[in-house]
C-alpha cells in the first residue's frame, strides 16, 4: 500500500505520517476500548477506488438505521401495554445492524437489551434503551472523529492506516 | 446489478465461480451494502434486496437466473425460514441462511429446513469466498441424476414401456449400484461441463419428482408405516414420515423404480419431512390463531395444539412419537389396499385411463414435479384402481418456458398423455384454468405461498390453491370443483378469494360427511381416499413442532380464511374419516 500519493507537495511528510499516527492511535484506542472491533477493519477493507468512501458510506447507513430503530423502541415503550415482542424484534435488528460495522459495545448492550425484553421488564428495558442511545451517540461522535483525520491524511496525499 | 436471465455470460464459463449469481436477501440496509460489496470483491454477480417477497419475485421472474441465495433469518415480511424453504422447492437452489444469532437451535432449523449453510454475522470475505461450493454441489448431483435415467427415458414414456420395465426390472440394492458407479464416472467427466451449462434453469438436471413419482413415494411412506404397525393418523403422517422406520431404501425398494437412486429418494423424503412439517407448524398456527376465533380453542384444538407441541420436532431419526393411534389414514390404507390393485407404486396405477380430462399441470420448478397434482382431479373420474389419479390441467397456459417442462415429461410418461408437458404450467395449481397463469409460483405447500400472494395482492394468489386443492380432489364424489376454470375464477384474480375456501371448506364438509366406510365405497372415493391420506400426510403434520413459528408475526401473516380453511382441513384430518386429498403434489422433490 503506497504510502504516499506524493502529489501534494504541501505537506510535507511528516505532517503526513503525524496525522497519520494520530489516526492510528485513535483508532487504536477506540479498539481497545471496546467501541470498534475487527468487524470495521474488514469495513477499511473492503473501501476501494470503485468505492472510495465505503465505510463513511457504511457508517451513515448505520446510524440512519439506529436512530429509527431507537426510536421504534422509545415508542413501544411509551405505549401501554408494552409490546416486549416489538421491542425484541427491534432490539434484535439493532445488533445485527451493530455487527456490520463492528459497534461492539452498542451490540453487548443489546444482547442484554433483550434478556430484559424477554422478562418483560419495564424498567430493565428502558434502562438498557438509554444506554443504546448513549452509545450509539458516543460511536457517532468517536467515528465523525475518525473520518475527518481520515479526510485529512488523504488529502494530505497519504494513506489511512488500518488495524492490525 | 442484474443477472442475466436464460443464457449464461461468459466469465463464468472460463472462470467459475467468478460470475457466480447470488441473491442477497437481507432486511438490513448496513449489511446489505456491506454483503453486496464483499460478494464483488469476489467476483461474484450481486442482485440485492431487501424484502423477502421481492426475493422471490425476482427469483420467480428469472427462473435460472441465479445460482445461489443469500438470506437472513429475520426479515419483517418473511421468516427467513419459510423463504428458504419457498427457495429450496421452487427453484430448488442453495439457500444460505444468516444471522447474528448463532444459537443452536436455530441453525439447526435452519439446516432442517434446507439451508446448505449458516452463517453468523459479522460476516467475513473468506465465508462468502467459499459459498460457490454449494452450487458446485447441488451441480454435480444433478448431473448424477440426470445421467442415471437418462438412458431410460425412452421406456418411460409410454405407460406400456413403463409397465414392461417395472415388471422387467427387480429391484435390488445391487441392481442400483452398477447404474450408480456408472453415474460417478459420467459425473466426473461432466463437471466441467456441469457448470457451463449450469447457467440456465433449463438446463438444470435433476431427478424429476412427477406427480406420478411422488405417488408412487407417498404409497411407499405410508405403506412402511402400515407395515410396521406405525398408525398414524393424518396428524401423525409427519412422525411416521420421521421415524427411523421410514429410509429411503426402503421406500426405493417399495417404489421399485428402476432407475431411481437411493440418493435422489433420500433427498426427496427429506423435502418431503421439511414439507409436512411446515404444514404442520402452519396447522398448529392455525389452530392457535384460532381460525375465526382466536382466543377460543375448543378444548380438542388445545390438546392437539399440545400433544403437537410434544410431539417430535421433525428429526429424521426421532421416532418417538410416532406411537399414534389409527386414523383413517390407516383405514385408507387398508382399503386401499383392498381396492386398487396395487398402491404399490407403480406407475401403472396412475397410469390407468380413467379420468377424463386429467391434465397435468407442473410446476416449473425445475423440472421436478412438485406436486401440484391436485389440481386436476376431476371429481368423478377416479378409477379406484388408481391411488391417488391426479387430474392434470393441461391448461397451462405455457406461462412457463417450455423447455422447463421438457425434462418432467419423461417420469410423467405414465400418466395419461393428458400431460402435454410442454404445456404443463407451473405450478401445481390446481385446477381452474384461470389459476394456470400464475401457477408455477404456487406451490402446494402453501400456506407460505398463500400467505406471501396474500401480501402481495398479486395474481399469484393463485398459491392459495393449495386449499381448493383438496377439495376438489375429494369432491370426487361431491360436486365441488370442477377443475377448468369453473370454480376458482376467483383464484386467479389476486387476492385470496374467500370464496375459493369456502368451495374447499364446503367441498371439505362434504366430504368429511361421508363415513370412512363409505369413502371407499365407490371408487371415486377410493382415489380420493388416497389422495386424502396423502393430503394427511402433507396437512397433517400435527405433530410437529416448530416453536420458533408461534411467531406473532409469522401468525399476522396468514389471512384468516387461510386459517379458516386450514383449520378446517385440520379438523377433517383429525376426525380421520376422510382426509381431503390435496395435493399429492404437496411435496415437493
Amino acid at each position: 500500500m503506497p504510502r504516499f500519493h506524493g502529489q501534494s507537495n504541501h505537506t510535507p511528510m511528516d505532517v503526513v505520517n503525524q496525522l497519520r499516527k494520530q489516526y492510528a492511535d485513535y483508532l487504536a484506542s477506540l479498539f481497545h476500548e471496546g467501541v470498534l472491533d475487527d468487524q470495521f477493519t474488514q469495513l477499511q477493507k473492503l473501501q476501494d477506488e470503485s468505492n472510495p468512501d465505503f465505510t463513511v458510506e457504511v457508517a451513515s447507513l448505520f446510524f440512519v438505521d439506529s436512530d429509527k430503530l431507537i426510536d421504534n423502541m422509545a415508542a413501544a415503550l411509551e405505549r401501554s401495554p408494552v409490546d416486549f415482542k416489538q421491542v425484541d424484534a427491534d432490539v434484535h435488528q439493532l445488533k445485527g445492524s451493530s455487527s456490520s460495522i463492528g459497534a461492539t459495545r452498542v451490540k453487548n448492550l443489546c444482547i442484554t437489551f433483550r434478556s430484559f425484553c424477554e422478562a418483560q421488564s419495564y424498567e430493565g428495558c428502558l434502562i438498557c434503551l438509554q444506554q443504546v442511545k448513549n452509545e450509539c451517540a458516543l460511536l457517532k461522535d468517536k467515528l465523525q472523529n475518525l473520518f475527518s483525520m481520515e479526510q485529512q491524511i488523504v488529502g494530505a496525499g497519504g494513506s489511512v492506516p488500518l488495524m492490525d | 446489478m442484474m443477472e442475466s436471465s436464460k443464457g449464461f455470460s461468459s466469465p463464468r464459463s472460463t472462470a467459475f465461480p467468478a460470475g457466480l449469481r447470488v441473491l442477497v436477501v437481507d432486511d438490513d440496509p448496513t449489511w446489505l451494502k456491506i454483503l453486496e460489496k464483499m460478494l464483488k470483491k469476489c467476483s461474484y454477480e450481486v442482485t440485492t434486496c431487501g424484502l423477502a417477497r421481492d426475493a422471490l419475485k425476482l427469483l420467480r421472474e428469472r427462473k435460472g437466473g441465479y445460482d445461489i441465495v443469500i438470506s437472513d433469518v429475520n426479515m419483517p415480511d418473511m421468516d427467513g425460514f419459510k423463504l428458504l424453504e419457498l427457495v429450496g422447492l421452487e427453484m430448488d437452489l442453495p439457500v444460505i441462511m444468516m444471522s447474528v444469532d448463532g444459537e443452536t437451535s436455530r441453525v439447526k432449523k435452519g439446516v432442517q429446513h434446507g439451508a446448505c449453510d449458516y452463517l453468523l454475522k459479522p460476516i467475513r470475505m473468506k465465508e462468502l469466498r467459499n459459498i460457490w461450493q454449494h452450487v458446485f454441489r447441488k451441480r454435480i448431483h444433478e448431473v448424477r441424476d440426470i445421467e442415471s435415467h437418462e438412458g431410460l427415458e425412452g421406456l418411460q414414456v409410454t405407460q406400456s414401456g413403463f409397465d414392461q420395465f417395472d415388471d422387467g426390472h427387480f429391484f435390488s440394492g445391487e441392481d442400483m449400484l452398477t447404474p450408480a458407479k456408472k453415474r460417478k464416472d459420467l459425473e466426473n467427466k461432466h463437471d466441467e461441463k456441469d457448470f457451463t451449462d449450469s447457467s440456465s434453469s433449463t438446463k438444470k438436471a435433476r431427478v424429476v419428482w412427477s406427480v406420478d413419482l411422488h405417488q408412487k413415494f407417498v404409497k411407499a411412506v405410508n405403506l412402511i408405516g402400515y407395515d410396521s404397525q406405525i398408525f398414524y393418523s393424518g396428524k401423525d403422517v409427519t412422525c411416521l414420515v420421521c421415524s427411523a422406520e421410514v429410509g429411503p431404501k426402503k421406500i426405493l425398494d417399495l417404489m421399485n423404480i428402476p432407475w431411481l437412486t437411493r440418493e435422489n429418494v433420500a433427498s426427496h423424503l427429506q423435502k418431503y419431512r421439511l414439507y409436512l412439517s411446515r404444514l404442520q407448524k402452519e396447522n398448529d398456527l392455525k389452530i392457535s390463531y384460532g381460525g375465526m376465533k382466536h382466543s377460543d380453542l375448543n378444548p380438542q384444538d388445545a390438546a392437539r395444539a399440545l400433544s403437537r407441541q410434544n410431539s417430535i420436532n421433525f428429526e429424521q431419526n426421532d421416532a418417538t412419537n410416532c406411537n399414534s393411534r389409527i386414523s383413517g389414514n390407516n383405514l385408507l390404507i387398508q382399503n386401499l389396499n383392498s381396492k386398487s390393485n396395487e398402491i404399490n407404486p407403480r406407475g401403472t396405477t396412475i397410469t390407468e385411463k380413467s379420468s377424463p380430462g386429467i391434465s397435468h399441470s407442473l410446476s416449473p420448478l425445475e423440472q421436478e414435479m412438485k406436486f401440484p397434482a391436485i389440481d386436476g382431479i376431476t371429481p368423478g373420474s377416479y378409477s379406484w384402481r388408481e391411488v391417488p389419479e391426479i387430474q392434470f390441467h393441461q391448461e397451462n397456459a405455457g406461462n412457463q418456458p417450455e423447455d422447463c417442462f421438457r425434462r418432467v415429461a419423461v417420469p410423467m410418461g405414465g400418466l395419461q398423455n393428458h400431460v402435454q408437458i410442454d404445456q404443463l404450467l407451473p405450478v401445481t395449481s390446481i385446477s381452474s384454468k384461470a389459476q394456470l397463469p400464475n401457477l408455477i409460483e404456487t406451490k402446494p405447500l402453501n400456506v407460505d405461498y398463500a400467505i406471501s400472494s396474500f401480501t402481495q395482492a398479486s395474481p399469484v394468489k393463485t398459491r392459495i390453491d393449495s386449499f381448493p386443492v383438496p377439495t376438489k380432489i375429494h369432491t370426487g364424489n361431491q360436486q365441488a370443483i370442477q377443475p377448468p376454470s369453473t370454480n376458482k375464477p376467483s383464484m386467479e384474480s389476486q387476492a385470496f378469494n374467500p370464496s375459493c375456501v369456502t368451495n374447499l371448506e364446503s367441498s371439505q364438509r362434504n366430504f368429511s360427511s361421508t363415513t370412512p366406510e363409505s369413502a371407499f365405497t365407490s371408487p371415486d372415493e377410493v382415489l380420493q381416499v388416497g389422495w386424502l391420506q396423502d393430503y394427511s400426510t402433507c396437512l397433517g403434520l400435527q405433530n410437529i413442532e416448530f416453536p420458533d413459528f408461534g411467531d406473532p408475526s409469522m401468525v399476522a401473516e396468514v389471512p384468516m380464511h387461510l386459517y379458516t380453511a386450514l383449520k378446517f382441513d385440520f379438523e377433517q384430518l383429525s376426525d380421520q374419516s376422510e382426509l381431503p386429498v390435496i395435493n399429492q403434489g404437496l411435496f415437493i422433490a
